[in-house]
C-alpha cells in the first residue's frame, strides 16, 4: 500500500461524493426532456440538499434513537461501497477489505437499516415501504450476486479491482455470459435504486411508494443525508456496471496520474450516456403492479443463473 | 502434574451434575437456585470453554471409564473436533446460566429446584455426547440428553399443546436414535467393536458406507431437524422456557451436526461425491423452506424456530460441500467449506441464543408471544432492543457482524467449486450458491420484521406501556452473547486459525496461512478474494462520526419534535401498522405452493365480518398424516389378537417360546 | 486460458443470444411478440451459419445462412402474420403452468442439455462444438414451450424453433448436413406451416376457437 495508493482512494471517494447528486440532476433533466417537459436545471440536487441542510430537522415524538441514527449509517455504508467501486483506477487500498460479496452485503446493510427506521414510528405507509423495500430487496440481492458471480468465474477473482484488471487490460475477447449478465444488471438496478418500472422516484402517490413510503417521515439533515445516500447508491451501481460491462478507460494502477486524468472524462462520458440511457428505459417503460415485481426481477434472477451456466458451457 | 483435558471435561460433567443434586436438595427455594446454583453452573460452563479451548489444539486424549455394564465401559475421548464443540457448548451454557439466573420464577409447572436439576442434567449429557468414544456411551449420552429436555420442554406441564409438543418432540427425538443406532451397527462392520477405534479401524465396503451416511443423516437429522423431520422444532421451542430454547437451538443442534460431522468425516475412512450432493440438497432445501416458513410465523418464538431450521440447513450444506471436496481430493477446499459449517454453527449458537433470550424477556416483561400483539418496545426495553439489533444484523448475515463471515467464506467455497472433474456437478454448484443466496436474502426480510414488529414503531397493546426492562443478569448475559457476535464478526481471521486443528483432524488440511491474518480474511489469496470486517467497521463508523460532526458543525443539530407526518392522514391507531401477517404476505404469496393455506373470506354482506388465513406446514399432510393413520390402521390389526383373557396371553407366551426353541436349537 | 479465434467467439455469443431467444419466447405472452422472437431467432440462426461458413470455408453453409434467412426471417414470419390477420386473433392468452415455475423449469433444462452435451462434443471436432449444449437446450426448450401453451399457433411457433434448434445442433456438430437434407428440411417446414394454417382455419371452423383444449372432445367414448 502506497501513498499514492491511497491518494488515489481518496480521489476516487471525494469524487464520488461530489459526482453522485449530478448524476441524479442530469438523469431528470434527461428524463424531462424525453416526456417533453422543461428540465430542472442540472444543479438542482446539490442545492436541495443544502437547503435540506440548512433546515430544522422534525422528527416524530415517537422516533428512536435508532431512526435519527439511520441516516448515517446508510450514508456511511454507501460511501464505503463507494471507496471500493473502481471508477478511475483499479489500485485501491480499501478494495481488500470488502470483495464483491461484501459489497452485496453492504447494500444489504443499509437496506436493513433503512427498512427498520421506517418501522420505527409505527405509520401505515413506513411499515408498507420497509415490507416492499425487503421484498424487492431479497428478490434482487440473488440476482445481483450471480452477476457478480459470473464477473468473478471469468477473472477468477471476487475483488472488483481484480475483476476489472482481468476485463479490462486483457486480450479484447467476447464474452456472451457477460451479455446475459448485463441484461440481468440492468434490470436488478433498476429494481434496486427505486426506478420505474419497479418503483418511481418522482412517485408521491401514496400506494404505489416503496423507497419514498420508507423516508415519508424524515427531513431536513437527515432527508438530506438519505438523498445524498441514495444518489450515491445509483452512482455506485453504475460503476459496478461500468466496472463489469464497458471497464476501458479505468486507469490501471495508481502510478500513472495521466491515465488517472484521462479517465475522469471518461468516467463522465460513460455516465452520462448511462444516465441518458437510464431516463430512456424510464420513460418507455411503465410501472408494473408490485406483484409483477418478482416476475420481473425473477427474470433478471434466470438470466444471471443462465450467464453462469453459458460460462461454464463455453468457458467464455 | 498437570491434569489432561479428558479429566477435567469430566470434572465439568460432575460439577453440573452435583449443581443439579443441589437443585434437588432445595426444590423450591428459588432464591438459592436462582442466585446461587445458575451461576455456578455459568461459572463451570466458563470453565469448560476455556479447558476445551486449550484442548483444540492439543492432542487427543482419552481415558475408559469402568462404568455401565460388563465388558462395556465408557470410552471417552477428546479431540479437536469434540473440544472446538465443547468450547461451543462452554461459552452458550454461561451466558444462559447466567440469564437463566434471573429468568426463572415460581410458576405452576415444575418447581425452580427441578428445573435446575433437569437443566445441569442437560449440560452434562450434551458435554458426555462430545466426549464419547464409543457408540454405547454416546447413546447412553445421546438419550439422557433427548430425555433431560424433554422435561425442560413440558415446563408448563399443566398446558396441553406444551404437552403435545413434547410428546412430538420425544417421539421425533427416538426416531432419529433409531437411525443413530443402526448407524452405529452398520459402522462397526461386523467385527462387533463398538468403540470408535474400532468402527475407525473396519473397512467398509462402499455400499455399506453408503448406508451408515445416510442412517446419520438420518438419524443426526431428526435431531438437527433437517427437512422433512423438522416439525417437532417449531413445537417444542415455543413451548419450552426460553433459555432451554435458547440451549436447544444453540447448542443441542449443533450435538447433531457435531454426530454428522463425527461420522461422515472420522469413523468412515471413504466419502463418495454423491453423498455430498444429497447433503447439499437436503441442506439448501432445508434453508429455503426454514426461511420461508419463518416469514410467515405471527409466534415470534416459532419464528425463530424456523429460522433456526434454515441455519441448520446452510451448516449442513457446508457440509455436503466438504464431502463433495474431500471425494474429490481437494482437500483446501474441503476445509473452507468445513470452516464455514463449523463457522456458522458458532455464530448460530451466538446470535440464535441472544435472540431467544430476547423474546425470553420480552415474554417477561409482556406475557405475550404473539407478535401481532407487540410493538414498540425499544422505548420500554432499551437494554434488551438495542442487544437483539445486534443479534438481528447478525443473523440476517450483514456485514460487519459473524453472520456475514460464514455465508461470505460457504459462497466463496462454492464459488470455486468449478475445478470440480465432473460437469454435472459443476452446472449444480451455481444453482446451489444461488439458493443459498435467496435463503440468506430472505432471512434479512424475515429478521426485519420480527425485529421491527416487536421492537419499533408503537406499542400495539395499552399494557406494553408497562413493560420493564431486563434485570442485570439477563443484561449481562445479553450483552455477552452480543459481544460475542460482535467479535466473532470482526475478528474472523483469528477464529479460522483456531479452527484449524479440526480441519487438519477432519480433511487432512488446514486452511492454512493464506488464510489471512487477525484483520484480513483471504483463504485463496488477497487477489482473489479478501474481507476485512475490521475495516469495514471503522470506516463504517469513522464516516458516521465525521459525517455527524461536519453536519452539526456547518449547520446546526436543532431538532424539533412532532406528531409523525404519514402523508398527512390524521386519526392513526397502532391497529394500523403492518402486523407480522402483513409483513409476510408477500413471501406467502410469491412462495404460496409451498405453503398449505386455508383462507376464510368474509362475504360482503357480513356484519361482524372476520377473515382468517392459515398458512401451515405441508409436511403434516404429506408424511405425517399418513404415517399416523398406518400406523392407526397396523394398530387396529394387532388389536385383534388382543383377547383380554390371560390364557389367551399365555397361550401366546408358550407358542413364542416353543417357536424359539426350535429355531435356536 | 487460450483466446479463441473472433469468428469462434462470435459464433459462442450468437449461440447465446439464440438461447436467450428461446428463452424469452418460453416466456413471452403475446402471439405477435412471438412472431418477432421467431424471426430474431431466425436471424442470429443465419447470423452464425455465416459465421461458421466464413471461420471454416465451408462455403455451402453460406447457402443454408441464406436459406435461412429468406425462410426463417422472412417468409415463415410472413405466413404467420398473415394468419393472424386473417384468422383475427391477436389476443393475449394464458398458459399451463405459470412463468416463474417455466422458468426454472427451463434452467433444470438447460442444465440437463449441457451435461447431454459435455461427452458429445468432446467426440466432434469442430471449432463449434461447446454450442452443442446450447443447442440441444434450445431444442428442449422449443419442447417444453409446446407443452405448456395450448393454443394453436404458439404451439407451430415452437415446433418451428425447435427447428432452429435442431438446425443449430447440426450446423456446431457437423458444419451442417448435406445441402439436399438441408433444402428438404426447409421445404418440409415451409409445407407443414402451410398445412398447419389450412389445419387451423378447420379447426376454427369446427370449434370457433383455436384454443386446443377443445381437441380433447375428439376422444372417443364420451
Amino acid at each position: 500500500m502506497t501513498a499514492t495508493a491511497l491518494l488515489s482512494q481518496a480521489v476516487q471517494l471525494a469524487l464520488a461524493l461530489a459526482l453522485a447528486p449530478l448524476l441524479v440532476g442530469w438523469v431528470n433533466q434527461c428524463r424531462a426532456w424525453l416526456s417533453n417537459r422543461s428540465a430542472p436545471p442540472l444543479l438542482l440536487p446539490y442545492r436541495t440538499i443544502r437547503k435540506l441542510f440548512m433546515k430544522d430537522a422534525v422528527v416524530a415524538s415517537n422516533a428512536s434513537p435508532l431512526f435519527r441514527l439511520t441516516p448515517y449509517v446508510v450514508f456511511g455504508a454507501m460511501c464505503c461501497a463507494a471507496a471500493i467501486v473502481p471508477s478511475l483506477a483499479t489500485d485501491l487500498p480499501f478494495a481488500l477489505a470488502a470483495d464483491t460479496i461484501a459489497l452485496v452485503g453492504l447494500f444489504a446493510l443499509a437496506r436493513v437499516f433503512i427498512a427498520l427506521a421506517a418501522m420505527d414510528i409505527g405509520t401505515a405507509f413506513g411499515s408498507l415501504g420497509a415490507r416492499r423495500e425487503m421484498f424487492v430487496g431479497f428478490l434482487a440481492e440473488p440476482a445481483l450476486l450471480m452477476v457478480l458471480f459470473t464477473a468473478s468465474l471469468i477473472s477468477g477473482s471476487t475483488s472488483l479491482p481484480s475483476i476489472v484488471d482481468t476485463l479490462a487490460h486483457r486480450e479484447l475477447a467476447i464474452y456472451p455470459s457477460l451479455a446475459f449478465a448485463g441484461v440481468a444488471f440492468t434490470m436488478v438496478s433498476l429494481a434496486e435504486n427505486a426506478r420505474i418500472p419497479v418503483d418511481n422516484p418522482a412517485t408521491h402517490l401514496e400506494l404505489t411508494m416503496i423507497h419514498e413510503a420508507m423516508v415519508l417521515e424524515y427531513s431536513a439533515r437527515h432527508l438530506a443525508l438519505i438523498e445524498w445516500a441514495s444518489a450515491l447508491k445509483l452512482f455506485n451501481y453504475s460503476c459496478i456496471g461500468l466496472a463489469l460491462f464497458f471497464p476501458f478507460g479505468i486507469a490501471q494502477g495508481s502510478e500513472n496520474w495521466a491515465a488517472i486524468a484521462l479517465a475522469v472524462p471518461v468516467l463522465v462520458g460513460k455516465l452520462a450516456l448511462g444516465g441518458f440511457l437510464l431516463a430512456l428505459i424510464e420513460t418507455v417503460s411503465a410501472k408494473m403492479r408490485i406483484f409483477r415485481a418478482p416476475e420481473f426481477l425473477g427474470t433478471a434472477f434466470l438470466l444471471a443463473v443462465l450467464a453462469m451456466l453459458v460460462h461454464l458451457l463455453l468457458g467464455s | 502434574m498437570q491434569p489432561d483435558a479428558i479429566s477435567l471435561v469430566l470434572a465439568a460433567v460432575v460439577a453440573w451434575l452435583a449443581i443439579g443434586a443441589l437443585g434437588i436438595a432445595g426444590l423450591r427455594k428459588l432464591r438459592f437456585v436462582s442466585r446461587v446454583l445458575f451461576p455456578a453452573g455459568a461459572g463451570v460452563g466458563i470453565a469448560l470453554a476455556v479447558v476445551a479451548f486449550l484442548a483444540i489444539g492439543a492432542p487427543a486424549n482419552a481415558v475408559v471409564l469402568p462404568f455401565g455394564l460388563p465388558d462395556l465401559p465408557f470410552h471417552l475421548r477428546i479431540d479437536a473436533l469434540s473440544a472446538f464443540f465443547l468450547v461451543l457448548l462452554g461459552a452458550m451454557s454461561a451466558a444462559i446460566s447466567l440469564f437463566s439466573a434471573g429468568y426463572f420464577r415460581s410458576s405452576e409447572g415444575t418447581p425452580p429446584g427441578l428445573i435446575c436439576f433437569q437443566y445441569h442434567v442437560f449440560l452434562a449429557a450434551m458435554a458426555l455426547v462430545l466426549v464419547a468414544d464409543d457408540a454405547y456411551a454416546f447413546m447412553v449420552a445421546w438419550e439422557a440428553m433427548a430425555l433431560a429436555s424433554y422435561f425442560l420442554v413440558t415446563t408448563e406441564h399443566r398446558i396441553p399443546e406444551i404437552r403435545r409438543a413434547g410428546f412430538l418432540y420425544l417421539l421425533i427425538a427416538h426416531v432419529g436414535a433409531i437411525g443413530i443406532l443402526l448407524c452405529f451397527g452398520v459402522l462397526q462392520g461386523g467385527s462387533g467393536d463398538y468403540t470408535f477405534a474400532g468402527m475407525r479401524a473396519a473397512a467398509l465396503s462402499p455400499a455399506w458406507a453408503s448406508v451408515g451416511f445416510f442412517l446419520a443423516l438420518f438419524g443426526f437429522g431428526a435431531k438437527a431437524g433437517i427437512l422433512p423431520l423438522h416439525v417437532w422444532l417449531p413445537e417444542a421451542h415455543p413451548a419450552a422456557p426460553s433459555p432451554v430454547s435458547a440451549l436447544m437451538s444453540g447448542v443441542m443442534l449443533k450435538t447433531a451436526i457435531y454426530g454428522l460431522l463425527r461420522v461422515a468425516f472420522d469413523l468412515l475412512q471413504l466419502q463418495l461425491w454423491w453423498w455430498g450432493v444429497v447433503a447439499l440438497a437436503f441442506g439448501l432445501v432445508t434453508a429455503l423452506f426454514g426461511v420461508i416458513f419463518a416469514a410467515a410465523q405471527t409466534d415470534m418464538k416459532r419464528l425463530l424456530a424456523y429460522s433456526s431450521i434454515e441455519n441448520i440447513g446452510i451448516i449442513v450444506s457446508g457440509i455436503g460441500l466438504a464431502i463433495l471436496f474431500k471425494a474429490y481430493d481437494k482437500p483446501t477446499l474441503a476445509a473452507i467449506a468445513l470452516t464455514a459449517a463449523l463457522y456458522h454453527a458458532l455464530n448460530h449458537a451466538f446470535f440464535k441464543s441472544l435472540l431467544f433470550l430476547a423474546t425470553g424477556a420480552v415474554l417477561h416483561a409482556t406475557h405475550e408471544r404473539s407478535l401481532g400483539k407487540l410493538g414498540g418496545l425499544i422505548h420500554r426495553m432499551p437494554w434488551v432492543a438495542w442487544l437483539a439489533l445486534v443479534g438481528t444484523l447478525a443473523i440476517a448475515g450483514l456485514p460487519p457482524l459473524n453472520g456475514f463471515v460464514s455465508e461470505w467464506l460457504l459462497l466463496q467455497a462454492f464459488l470455486f467449486t468449478p475445478t470440480l472433474p465432473q460437469s454435472f456437478v459443476n452446472m449444480l454448484v451455481p444453482i446451489a450458491a444461488a439458493a443459498l443466496v435467496l435463503a440468506a436474502a430472505l432471512a434479512a426480510y424475515v429478521m426485519v420484521k420480527f425485529y421491527g414488529v416487536i421492537f419499533l414503531g408503537r406499542p400495539r397493546e395499552a399494557n406494553l406501556a408497562y413493560a420493564k426492562d431486563a434485570g442485570k443478569h439477563e443484561r449481562l448475559a445479553l450483552s455477552l452473547l452480543a459481544a460475542g457476535c460482535v467479535l466473532l464478526g470482526i475478528f474472523p481471521g483469528v477464529v479460522i486459525h483456531a479452527l484449524d486443528p479440526v480441519n487438519v483432524l477432519l480433511v487432512g488440511s488446514p486452511v492454512g496461512e493464506a488464510a489471512g491474518n487477525w484483520l484480513m480474511l483471504a483463504p485463496f489469496g488477497e487477489d482473489r478474494s479478501s474481507y476485512s470486517p475490521l475495516i469495514v467497521l471503522v470506516v463504517i463508523v469513522a464516516v458516521v462520526l465525521v459525517t455527524m460532526q461536519v453536519v452539526h458543525r456547518y449547520y446546526h443539530g436543532r431538532v424539533r419534535r412532532a406528531d409523525p407526518w404519514d402523508c398527512g392522514y390524521p386519526l392513526q391507531t397502532p391497529r394500523m401498522q403492518d402486523t407480522a401477517e402483513g409483513f409476510g404476505q408477500p413471501v406467502r404469496q410469491v412462495f404460496e405452493p409451498f405453503f398449505r393455506i386455508e383462507r376464510e373470506l368474509p362475504t360482503p354482506f357480513d356484519a361482524t365480518p372476520r377473515y382468517r388465513v392459515d398458512a401451515s406446514d405441508p409436511w403434516w399432510h404429506w408424511i405425517y398424516v399418513p404415517v399416523a393413520r398406518a400406523a392407526e390402521l397396523a394398530a387396529r390389526f394387532v388389536g385383534l389378537i388382543q383377547q383380554g383373557r390371560i390364557s389367551v396371553y399365555l397361550t401366546y407366551s408358550f407358542v413364542t417360546l416353543l417357536a424359539l426353541l426350535f429355531l435356536v436349537r | 486460458m487460450n483466446v479463441l479465434p473472433l469468428y469462434a467467439q462470435l459464433i459462442n455469443l450468437f449461440a447465446a443470444i439464440l438461447l436467450l431467444l428461446s428463452f424469452a419466447m418460453l416466456a413471452q405472452r403475446r402471439v405477435l411478440s412471438l412472431i418477432d422472437l421467431f424471426a430474431a431467432q431466425g436471424l442470429a440462426l443465419a447470423a452464425s451459419t455465416a459465421i461458421v461458413a466464413f471461420g471454416t470455408g465451408q462455403h455451402h453453409l453460406y447457402w443454408s445462412a441464406g436459406l435461412t434467412l429468406v425462410l426463417k426471417v422472412f417468409l415463415l414470419p410472413w405466413i404467420l402474420y398473415r394468419l393472424i390477420r386473417q384468422l383475427d386473433v391477436k389476443w393475449d392468452f394464458e398458459r399451463l403452468i405459470n412463468v416463474p415455475t417455466t422458468m426454472l423449469i427451463g434452467i433444470v433444462l438447460v442444465v440437463f442439455s449441457f451435461n447431454l452435451a459435455v461427452p458429445i462434443s468432446q467426440l466432434a471436432s469442430t471449432v463449434t462444438r461447446s454450442t452443442l449444449g446450447i443447442a440441444m437446450a434450445c431444442v428442449m426448450l422449443s419442447f417444453l414451450m409446446m407443452i405448456t401453451r395450448r393454443k394453436a399457433i404458439p404451439q407451430v411457433i415452437g415446433f418451428l424453433s425447435m427447428e432452429n434448434g435442431l438446425f443449430f445442433a447440426a450446423t456446431s456438430a457437423t458444419y451442417g448436413m448435406p445441402m439436399v437434407v438441408e433444402l428438404g428440411i426447409a421445404l418440409d417446414v415451409l409445407v407443414g406451416v402451410l398445412i398447419l394454417g389450412v389445419f387451423f382455419f378447420q379447426i376454427r371452423e369446427q370449434f370457433d376457437s383455436l384454443d386446443l383444449k377443445h381437441l380433447e372432445k375428439l376422444k372417443e367414448g364420451e
